[in-house]
């Protein structure tokens, strides 16, 4: 899973995509996840970094996780598969 | 080295809530480096507030409405020549257009220069000839059809699916999801715009504008894509943000590039969900929000200037992403005689 080069994300958690226009206001969490991803942390990495930090278990990580993985996959925020072979 | 001083006439001063784009090109050219300038206003009524800024606008004449014809507004302009001198003139209203490309040659001996598009390039991208527009440049546009008969409106729903979209040839558009609507806004926008009305494929997605300048040659010298994040409901950008769509940018240049536009435009385009752009008009002069353009470093109405005077201008390489605009409205306070002044003579 990787975070398109050209996104930016503000200290304040605010990310900007240059290509539409959007904006999107993050939480801590959020952008603690976002770091990690760009980072390039595997799926792995970035559990095993949230479980030791938060008091929370597996599944719930797991559903949130997704969910918000699922939301940067719809607004076009993660590199495709044919984006990244290119 | 001095910098020479243009007299520049502007029109497009109003600002109702489809503003013209007068006041933010007289912005752009006060913020000129290559030119100093003296702003003459150019009116259609008495109420346009870029009459009363005087700050911005050295002095204001009113000028006939197209319908008046060309004679009319050539034997204004001639009035007005002998006073101000002008240097340049920027039309900036679609509907006056076709009078000042008409007269642009009479203006040159006058010594008024203009960077306009040709009458065929201005005829070309006319939204009733849309279709064939697309089809000879290789760009999609959304599937349109032109009535001139209320009767034609019962056919509509075997070739397009509910909502359309019901234009106007010049202004007004709005997206009907019956046929009653479709009468309905038929009637109401040839009431005011004349005939024929336009139907268009809805487009679901988000909208999106380029403002630029084409040189004449195919050349981009200027594009700046902007989305718009606050809009009316007359579809115009309240605020906006520039961003870095090749895709986009790709499209304006090929534009330019197989029309030789020649002159400022506004490309007003709609990106569906699977991220297909379709051109929805192209307006043949500068946009109300051309103030953006400058402030992300590129200062379009100085580069039509200049174009316009016959110097050589050098394409801008880039400008600022993510860089915003955000309208507001400012009431002025108008002495009575002022308002008399420009209703009874003409002149402030």
């Amino acid at each position: 899973m990787k975070l398109k080069k050209n996104i930016a994300v503000s200290e304040a958690g605010l990310l900007f995509n240059p290509v539409t226009g959007e904006s999107f206001s993050l939480n801590p969490i959020g952008i603690e996840i976002l770091n990690l991803l760009r980072k390039e942390k595997s799926d792995e990495e970035i559990r095993s970094a949230i479980l030791s930090r938060y008091n929370t278990d597996n599944p719930t990580f797991e559903k949130d996780y997704q969910d918000f993985i699922g939301i940067l996959k719809h607004n076009h925020l993660l590199e495709s598969h044919e984006e990244t072979k290119a | 080295m001095k910098k020479p001083k243009l007299n520049i006439g502007v029109t497009g001063l109003n600002a109702i809530d489809s503003p013209g784009p007068g006041v933010s090109v007289i912005r752009a050219l006060k913020e000129a480096t290559s030119f100093d300038t003296r702003i003459i206003g150019l009116s259609y009524e008495s109420l346009e507030p870029g009459i009363y800024m005087h700050d911005i606008v050295d002095r204001t004449y009113s000028i006939p409405y197209p319908t008046a014809g060309t004679d009319t507004l050539l034997e204004r302009l001639e009035y007005i020549q002998e006073r101000e001198k002008l240097d340049v003139i920027i039309p900036n209203f679609d509907a006056e257009l076709f009078p000042f490309i008409k007269l642009e040659r009479r203006l040159r001996e006058m010594g008024v220069h203009m960077f306009l598009p040709t009458l065929h390039q201005f005829e070309e991208r006319q939204k009733v000839n849309l279709n064939e527009f697309g089809k000879k440049y290789g760009i999609s546009v959304p599937k349109s059809k032109v009535i001139y008969d209320l009767n034609a409106v019962h056919s509509l729903p075997a070739e397009f699916s509910f909502p359309m979209i019901v234009k106007g040839k010049f202004y007004d558009a709005s997206i009907a999801y019956s046929i009653e609507q479709v009468k309905s806004y038929f009637n109401k926008i040839s009431a005011k715009w004349g005939l024929p009305i336009i139907i268009q494929e809805f487009i679901h997605g988000t909208e999106f504008n380029v403002t630029g300048l084409g040189d004449g040659t195919g050349k981009t010298i200027a594009a700046v894509p902007m989305r718009k994040q606050y809009i009316t409901d007359k579809g115009k950008a309240w605020g906006g943000i520039s961003i870095s769509d090749e895709k986009m940018l790709d499209m304006t240049r090929k534009f330019l590039r197989t029309t030789k536009w020649r002159g400022g435009f506004e490309l007003e385009l709609m990106k569906n969900k699977d991220g297909e752009l379709y051109l929805l008009e192209i307006n043949p002069r500068l946009p109300a929000w051309i103030y953006l353009a400058v402030g992300v470093g590129q200062n379009i109405p100085e580069a039509l200037v200049n174009l316009a005077m016959g110097h050589k201008v050098k394409p801008f390489a880039d400008y600022t992403v993510g860089k915003m605009f955000v309208r507001y409205s400012w009431d002025m306070i108008v002495d009575r005689e002022e308002f008399e002044q420009i209703s009874v003579y003409g002149e402030l």
